[in-house]
């Protein structure tokens, strides 16, 4: 009976954390998607996420949902110019060449963000109030994480479906090569997703820091996080990403109401083992 | 096969994620940027007597090795430690340091790296001070994982270790001879909040919740038999990883459990998040003791959310020990005031000193103290001066367990109960709530509903 009671209580909060997971997932699935780059960079640019809201808010006053807009843009720009230095000269290369790259960016951002800003935890002191409904608490900021995480969703959707950069990006996806010869810029298109991408991870940041605390090392656990939900919603299938986030907080929802919470990432990465042995291409299907 | 491609790569970035995730930096710091310590109004240094034809004064450096955590999970209290051990040493340096009776002027000098809260890096780089940088006596890193691991290579080559910020019990009852330790050790850390709360609620049920490592696990190990034999009923008991930062399904057990006390936690990064998170979700404890995290100075920074929150402190300004309470107990006094060293330390950083800060100040004391006792900087017979050791100082009483059973472990200290409350211009201030005699507030109980 007490443990019912506690799926009851810890299902809600870990449903809403993974939609969180799920749009950090995002950013990085949709990069392997496009382009078949593994983004090792993808960690330390949801630390920045963090940061650009911590900074936003503790020190310019701006609401951290206001401040999602700023930081969306600032991702973008931020994986264009990542793009265009580290990834696209080695687009054709090996895999481990962009490997490497991508871990140098990682390992400059996290240089040079713990010479500015130390590896001491920071704290964004926001609250969006708590709602009880019976025994079940659900915090605002991570309902309003949810609805933003919901909205990117549909808005990423919508952009890759119905605009023409969208298909153009579904295009280079499928077929780089066709893509080209139908006239497509597939450079262009190349750098614009990996813009979206680091944006998602940036916006992602952005949100996890009005729950939780945060340094610059902090993004790597949702960068693991982010590796397990993408084999779990499929590889480069960015709304398989969304729903293989939403099992993965199920997931911590229900795991400490049976066992301790050190079970966990235990059990997260067995099932990221079992996936990758017995469904390769995820539950949701893989890129096509 | 570009799946399978992907599958051994995200394998392979697991396993290096992992292993960068421990440290990112391969780098070590040279020399620290030690706080320039204005001038001392009153040296700690008790200078011996001079000889009646003293020889020809000879200066010796003594080099003292320790590592840091300048990155990582222990970085905030570390930086303090090494903070305080810095301002000792500087301050001993400008008044001459310490004179010996042959006419030897002992100076001091450190050599650190950085460890990257990273116990491997802790091995390498000792070994490093010790058979590269010729450290003559060592200081151990901040908290009892990494001093764990600092301890094996301090004993295996026989050097004299004290260890500041390791509260773990375990280190000084496997044989080894050559640490001394400085804290309260951790089976002895919550006694005196289950003594309050003895008497502040004897029916209070309790949580206790704590971070998985060998510090916060030995606390608990101390902590349940002692509220058994005190009449409390623990209604849970749970550990959390080290890096978690979602504590919702375990305050969910809490709830589920009807505990109304809450003791435990671990460190800073952990217990900071804890409690906000505890205060977001209105839990509506009476009171919550949590590890190390409240001893800081930044804790406030979580706002209402640290209000109530109470720690076990190996040291408060407000409860400093004095030459008076030493006299009364026959013991003898070394070193400055609580007072003096609070103004020393606030004049070089502008900042309050928390007990990491003393603590790292007071381990330099003892050695200090040692080889004065000891009239020399031989470390057989400054460790015979330590083994001696029964003295009193602003951090509080010093003597170290000499039997093989339990060598160089804390019997002198004892600790106090510090809860963060509100003062009459609504800010929030950490009180001294316990024990009675050195309390400088009543314990906030039950804390008040968010």
């Amino acid at each position: 009976m007490q443990q019912f009671s506690l799926l009851l209580t810890s299902l809600p909060d870990g449903i809403l954390l993974g939609f969180v997971y799920g749009l950090a997932a995002m950013g990085l699935t949709l990069i392997w998607g496009v382009m078949n780059v593994i983004n090792l960079s993808h960690g330390p640019i949801i630390a920045l996420g963090m940061f650009g809201t911590f900074f936003l808010f503790m020190r310019a006053g701006v609401n951290p949902y206001v401040g999602l807009i700023p930081i969306a843009v600032v991702g973008v720009l931020l994986g264009v110019l990542i793009y265009v230095i580290a990834v696209h000269r080695v687009i054709n290369a090996p895999h481990l060449s962009s490997l490497l790259a991508t871990f140098s960016v990682n390992m400059i951002i996290i240089g040079l963000g713990t010479a500015a800003l130390t590896t001491s935890p920071y704290n964004v002191d926001f609250s969006a109030g708590s709602f009880k409904i019976g025994p079940v608490t659900l915090l605002g900021t991570r309902l309003i994480a949810a609805l933003v995480t919901m909205l990117f969703t549909g808005g990423l959707y919508l952009f890759l479906y119905r605009t023409r950069p969208g298909k153009f990006i579904r295009a280079v996806a499928n077929n780089r090569a066709a893509a080209e010869l139908m006239g497509v810029p597939s450079t262009r298109i190349l750098a614009l997703s990996f813009g979206l991408g680091t944006m998602l991870a940036m916006v992602s940041g952005a949100l996890i820091a009005t729950f939780f605390p945060f340094s610059i090392l902090a993004g790597g656990s949702y960068e693991l996080k982010s590796f397990v939900i993408g084999v779990l919603g499929g590889l480069g299938n960015p709304i398989g990403a969304l729903f293989g986030g939403l099992i993965l907080g199920v997931i911590e929802g229900i795991i400490p109401a049976f066992l301790e919470t050190s079970w966990v990432p235990v059990i997260e990465f067995a099932l990221f083992v079992l996936i990758l042995l017995v469904r390769p291409s995820g539950l949701f299907g893989a890129k096509k | 096969m570009k799946r399978s491609v992907f599958s051994i790569f995200t394998v392979l970035v697991l396993a290096g994620l992992i292993l960068s995730a421990c440290g990112s930096s391969a780098t070590p710091t040279q020399e620290p940027a030690a706080p320039v310590a204005p001038a001392p109004t009153d040296a700690p240094a008790e200078q011996p007597a001079q000889p009646t034809e003293p020889p020809a004064p000879v200066e010796k450096t003594v080099i003292i090795g320790f590592t840091s955590s300048l990155t990582g999970a222990q970085e905030v209290s570390s930086k303090r430690q090494v903070a305080g051990f810095n301002l000792w040493m500087n301050q001993v340096n400008e008044a001459g340091g310490i004179q010996l009776s042959d006419g030897t002027v002992v100076k001091f000098e450190a050599h650190t790296y950085d460890d990257e809260s990273n116990k491997e890096r802790v091995q390498e780089l000792y070994t490093r001070l010790i058979t590269e940088d010729d450290a003559d006596f060592l200081i151990s890193p901040y908290s009892s994982g990494l001093t764990a691991a600092a301890s094996i290579i301090a004993e295996q080559n026989g050097k004299v270790m004290i260890t500041a910020g390791a509260a773990e019990d375990d280190a000084y009852k496997t044989g080894n001879t050559s640490l001394f330790q400085l804290y309260t050790p951790g089976s002895l850390y919550l006694i005196s909040t289950v003594d309050m709360l003895k008497t502040l609620d004897p029916e209070a049920k309790v949580a206790v919740v704590h971070e998985n490592d060998k510090f916060s696990t030995a606390v608990v190990e101390g902590l349940k038999p002692y509220l058994e034999s005190q009449g409390f009923e623990i209604v849970l008991e749970e550990g959390y990883a080290s890096e978690t930062t979602d504590f919702g399904p375990v305050i969910n057990k809490i709830v589920a459990s009807g505990a109304t006390v809450l003791l435990g936690g671990g460190h800073y990064p952990d217990g900071s998040t804890f409690a906000r998170q505890l205060y977001e979700r209105k839990v509506g404890l009476k009171f919550i003791s949590l590890l190390v995290a409240p001893a800081d100075s930044k804790f406030p920074e979580l706002g209402d959310a640290a209000l109530g929150v109470a720690t076990s402190s190996q040291w408060e300004l407000a409860a400093t020990h004095t030459p008076e309470e030493a006299a009364a107990l026959g013991k003898e006094w070394f070193g400055p005031t609580g007072e003096e060293f609070a103004a020393a330390y606030e004049a070089v950083t502008g900042d309050k000193p928390t007990y990491h800060v003393a603590g790292g100040y007071a381990a330099g004391l003892v050695l200090q103290k040692a080889i004065q006792d000891a009239d020399s900087i031989d470390p057989e017979k400054v460790k015979a001066a330590l083994e001696a050791m029964d003295i009193f100082t602003f951090y509080g009483g010093i003597k170290f367990d000499t039997s093989p059973e339990a060598h160089g472990l804390q019997i002198g200290h004892a600790m106090v109960v510090a809860q963060w409350q509100k003062n009459e211009a609504g800010e929030l201030v950490r009180k001294v709530i316990w024990p009675a005699d050195v309390a400088n507030a009543d314990p906030l109980y039950p804390i008040p509903a968010p």
